[in-house]
């Protein structure tokens, strides 16, 4: 889990200097593109268990909004 | 049938890659053999009139019609020299007797190359030459392949007039240093030839002639033996000696070659053609090919002599299996081990579910293996498990150039480079990694190119003979993207944007938005000082010197990718090159410089687990449904897991079989005790590999590979160019490695019927729009750099000339991220790491062949100062420590590296250098951060407790069950 939640934000940092209506969906069409389906589920799953605790808000924003 | 490529004696007039003709096919960016509007000379030779291009010598023209004036000194990779007079020839109206080599062709010429006293004046050389050497013609090493008994033959060589109790060599002892080549003195007719190659082809300088008259002769630098000098073992000193003096060991050993096939070289990304000389089934010599595109006939230590891996007593050809790792071997027959590996699969898959198995394809096997294994896995497995090593080197280069760019490879092809002025090399070693390029690059900073090197060690190319960086930005690991942006800053704050270039080719709402981003004073050069540790000054003048140099290319490597913001680093060099206008053309753009050397190819061919051929993203329909048309099957449209997350998954029990061809992940990965605790989690874990590697110590099948040599393919090198590789020797285990996958698909359940891995290339063009006129046909005649297809027939050797492939260039913000890798109290230096020449990656090859006379272990680089500080001496063994291990190894004390930084490579097992690397990686592809690990040393005496373990384990799970007697 550590591990992805670290991936996520740092997919999330690389957008820190986009703007939020930007980087939000960057954020979620790259994960979206290049994490296998476990691995989201894994996310999603922290994100209702745990309130995403540990990932950064644009990140949290952009997993809630992403498509499954 | 023995290639031997014909000799013109003096090399082509260099003319330039472009001429101003539209009519030229440089137009199209492929070089012709003469351009269009180049001025051209007709002259008579012997009585016939021939047309050459102007600067052609005399020698050369006459060689084009057919005609081989007697000579010694000129051979045409070399400049002419003009010393040996066996050369000579009378021109009508000029007195004297002209040396044809140096002498250039005019209009209207009439030149004579046999007279009556021309063959006295040749004769009369020869005369000289043989009176100081050894008349063991039939029991020479060279018998047979010897310029001097050509040339006493050609002359008319009878008598010696001199006697040979004279004053002579005979006496001087032979030098037998290098493993791979023997240098006998008495046979030398000191043409200079081996001292011309090693400057102008290779670039060493270390060899030179002493003494002077009859005294002189060759020596290696300071009259040291070969191995102790400043040589390189590169060989082109012995392909270029005309006689025995330096031979190849190989062939005083076998004899002369009686027949070759042209094949490409498997170590690195240069991809170099050589020519596979054979004795019946046996591989005598290996020899750069001429012809070839990459390299023009030259080659590196590993090519040329490092072939003896292909037959070394470790190479595995029987298939094994066993139950539990901890089980000894057991030899069967292919067909029970194909059965066990495909029965376990089904097994797996039936009670962990589809997605539970995977595998990895090999950057080292040849395009349509890779297309194979990645085929078997999304369509029998029905998976998109599958990835690369790539993914451990260069997966940032190809989402940060596609991100750009458009496309996910480097932008030039090799010869680009002889246009650049100036040259900028990133995180990248050439003249050790990439050798035949290195020596390339170095050719023309001697003629005046500029250099800048960003690199935290001071590489070879810093201060070399005749070369001298004009820059080198010495950085901490770790801040190559800060070093980028000062460079941004400089060239968006100091005027020196190519405005009109961004406006035509480039989307200017990015390119706003990243000129504010650039200029925002916390990226000046000023403000990045502090944690670059390179001098502002410095970033300044060598940012001007690239965006105002002329032509100016970045080569880089895995120095840039390696990093946690490898992808964006990528992006950076993207962004200074699409800003000061140097992509699209000659003489510049942005290359990968590629460690293994099918990288580019196994990632063209669908490795990733997101992508099909031709990097499409496989939820993309349209291509996804082409390709379930073609294979006849449905495909997942989810991505699939990359190599760490399958280790993860591994370890959460949701994958638990692997299908591995060529790959060796439990060393070359990062983090190996994690790498380990994945892999002893899988049920099955099928390795296919020529030797036992260390990952098959947790393998469940073996199945023997091929080497380059036994197998039929291609190889797709740094510059896109897709070379041929063609057997040369049958497959020691019975079968090649395509063959070996279709065999296993067939066990699965979905049948694969390739007669000829043609057919297969024949299937990636249907399904690939840029290889879709690339037939092994094609390529038969001439090597083409993908795209190829009905818009670039020949290939496309630069990219991007009319415009970004993916329309408008964009520009991307790279803001710098500091790596949460961090030195501190416990762990105060920085580790990075590297390759060096003689070895190749985990050296699983180079090992097993006498290049360990240069390198029989890693050692750490580590400053002088850091050195002290901790009482440790050049030589000492040290423990090296990070968060995730410790192992040891030997120091070198060295001040080619800064204070606070450590150096090693990665290519002998027993250091395991990767058990101290971390598993943190880039943000955008997970390629490991190779490149900076925090790290503790201090002096020890004993192995790890790492290493011991290791070992004993290691022992326990490589045994090989002894077999009854057939
Ligand atoms: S082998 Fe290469 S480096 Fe060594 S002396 Fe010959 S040309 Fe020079
Ligand atoms: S060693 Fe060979 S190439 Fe060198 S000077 Fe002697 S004969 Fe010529
Ligand atoms: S290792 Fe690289 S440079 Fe050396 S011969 Fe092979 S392809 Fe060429
Ligand atoms: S070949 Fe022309 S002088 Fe030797």
């Amino acid at each position: 889990m550590e591990t992805l939640i670290r991936m996520a934000n740092q997919i999330g940092d690389f957008f820190n200097s986009y703007s939020e209506v930007e980087a939000v969906p960057e954020i979620a069409i790259h994960i979206r593109k290049f994490w296998d389906p476990r691995m989201r589920k894994a996310i999603m799953a922290h994100i209702a268990d745990h309130q995403g605790e540990g990932l950064k808000p644009r990140v949290l924003q952009a997993l809630k909004s992403m498509p499954s | 049938m023995l290639i031997k490529e014909i000799d013109y004696g003096t090399p082509a007039p260099e003319q330039p890659r472009m001429c101003g003709s539209s009519k030229c096919s440089c137009a199209a960016g492929v070089t012709p053999e003469v351009h269009a509007d180049t001025p051209m000379v007709t002259l008579e030779i012997d009585g016939n009139s021939v047309t050459v291009p102007q600067g052609t010598s005399i020698m050369r023209a006459a060689m084009q019609m057919g005609t081989q004036i007697p000579k010694l000194c000129a051979t045409d990779s070399l400049e002419a020299f003009g010393s040996c007079r066996l050369c000579v020839v009378e021109i009508e109206g000029r007195r004297g007797t002209p040396a044809s080599c140096t002498t250039p062709v005019e209009a209207g010429l009439k030149v004579w190359t046999q007279t009556g006293k021309l063959a006295k004046l040749r004769r009369n050389v020869m005369e000289l030459y043989i009176s100081d050497h050894p008349l063991d013609c039939l029991t020479c090493a060279a018998n047979g392949d010897c310029e001097l008994q050509d040339m006493a033959g050609a002359v008319g060589l009878r008598e010696v007039r001199y006697g040979f109790d004279g004053a002579n060599h005979f006496d001087k002892a032979k030098d037998q240093s290098n493993p791979y080549f023997t240098f006998d003195p008495t046979k030398c007719i000191v043409c200079s030839r081996c001292v011309r190659a090693c400057e102008e082809v290779q670039g060493t300088f270390a060899l030179t002639i002493d003494g002077r008259g009859f005294a002189s002769m060759v020596s290696p630098s300071e009259a040291q033996p070969f191995l102790e000098s400043e040589c390189v073992s590169c060989g082109a000193c012995v392909q270029a000696c005309p006689t025995a003096t330096l031979m190849e060991n190989s062939i005083i050993e076998a004899g002369q070659p009686e027949h070759s096939v042209v094949t490409t070289c498997a170590y690195c990304g240069v991809g170099c053609s050589f020519k596979a000389e054979m004795r019946g089934d046996e591989v005598v010599r290996m020899m750069p090919y001429k012809d070839g595109k990459a390299n023009h006939g030259h080659s590196c230590v590993k090519g040329r002599f490092a072939w003896g891996y292909t037959t070394h007593k470790d190479r595995i050809t029987k298939p094994m299996i066993r139950a539990k790792i901890t089980d000894p071997w057991k030899e069967v027959s292919w067909e029970e081990a194909i059965n066990h590996a495909a029965s376990e699969f089904k097994r797996i898959q039936k009670k962990y579910g589809r997605t539970s198995v995977g595998g990895i394809t090999s950057s080292r096997c040849t395009n349509e293996e890779t297309y194979l294994v990645q085929k078997l896995i999304r369509a029998a497995f029905g998976t998109n498990n599958v990835d690369t090593c790539a993914r451990v080197c260069h997966s940032p280069t190809g989402y940060g150039l596609a991100t750009t760019l458009g496309t996910s490879a480097g932008t030039q092809d090799f010869d680009s480079v002889e246009e650049a002025d100036v040259i900028m090399v990133m995180g990248a070693n050439p003249t050790d990694a990439h050798p035949v390029f290195g020596s390339r690059m170095k050719r023309r900073l001697r003629e005046g190119a500029k250099l800048i090197v960003i690199d935290p060690r001071r590489i070879d190319l810093v201060k070399n003979p005749h070369i001298a960086a004009d820059y080198h930005l010495a950085l901490r690991p770790g801040t190559n993207t800060a070093m980028l942006n000062a460079f941004a800053h400089v060239i968006v704050t100091e005027g020196l944007v190519d405005e009109d270039y961004v406006r035509e080719r480039c989307d200017l709402a990015e390119f706003d938005r990243w000129r504010a981003f650039a200029a925002d004073p916390k990226n000046s050069p000023e403000a990045v000082e502090g944690f670059t540790g390179v001098k502002a000054a410095d970033v300044r003048a060598a940012a001007r010197l690239y965006a105002t140099g002329g032509n100016a290319a970045i080569y880089y490597g895995l120095g840039v990718t390696e990093h946690s913001q490898g992808s964006t680093t990528v992006m950076g060099m993207a962004n200074i090159a699409m800003a000061t206008g140097n992509i699209g053309h000659n003489g510049a753009g942005i290359n990968p410089l590629r460690g293994q050397n099918n990288v580019q190819g196994s990632c063209d061919m669908g490795s990733f687990p997101h992508e099909l051929t031709g990097y499409r993203h496989l939820s993309t329909d349209a291509v996804r449904q082409q390709f379930e048309k073609d294979w006849g099957v449905t495909l997942d449209p989810e991505p699939g897991l990359r190599i760490p997350n399958m280790l993860d998954a591994a370890i959460d029990g949701t994958f638990m079989g692997i299908y591995i061809q060529g790959e060796d992940i439990a060393q070359s990965d990062p983090n190996i005790q994690h790498v380990i605790a994945g892999l002893s989690a899988m049920e099955c874990v099928v390795i296919q590999d020529i030797f036992l590697n260390e990952t098959a110590n947790y393998a469940h099948v073996f199945l023997p590979g091929s080497t380059f040599l036994e197998k039929d393919g291609t190889f797709t090198n740094a510059e896109r160019r897709i070379n041929l590789v063609r057997r040369a020797v049958k497959p020691k285990a019975g079968y090649a490695d395509w063959e070996v996958t279709m065999l296993l698909s067939n066990a699965l359940g979905y049948p694969m019927n390739y007669t000829h891995p043609s057919e297969i290339m024949d299937e990636i063009a249907r399904l690939t729009p840029t290889f879709q006129n690339v037939s092994f046909e094609l390529l038969e005649k001439s090597p083409v750099q993908w795209p190829c297809n009905d818009k670039a027939p020949e290939g496309t050797p630069i990219m991007h000339m009319n415009g970004f492939v993916r329309g408008k260039g964009r520009f991307m913000i790279t803001e710098y991220i500091p790596t949460e890798e961090k030195v501190g109290p416990r762990f105060p230096l920085l580790l990075t790491t590297g390759r060096i020449l003689a070895h190749y990656n985990v050296g699983a090859q180079t090992r097993r062949t006498d290049n360990v006379a240069w390198h029989p272990e890693d050692v750490l680089e580590m400053h002088p100062h850091d050195a002290e500080d901790r009482g440790i001496h050049d030589g000492d063994t040290v423990s090296i420590a990070s968060r995730v291990g410790e192992t040891t190894l030997r120091v070198k004390v060295s001040d080619r590296m800064q204070p606070g930084v450590v150096y090693t490579t990665f290519h002998h097992f027993g250091t395991g250098a990767n058990v101290i690397t971390t598993d943190y990686s880039d943000w955008a592809t997970n390629c490991p951060e190779y490149k900076v690990t925090a790290v503790q040393v201090r002096p020890t005496n004993r192995p790890s407790e790492w290493q011991s373990q290791y070992y004993k384990q290691r022992e326990a799970t490589r045994r090989i069950e002894a077999t009854a007697a057939e």
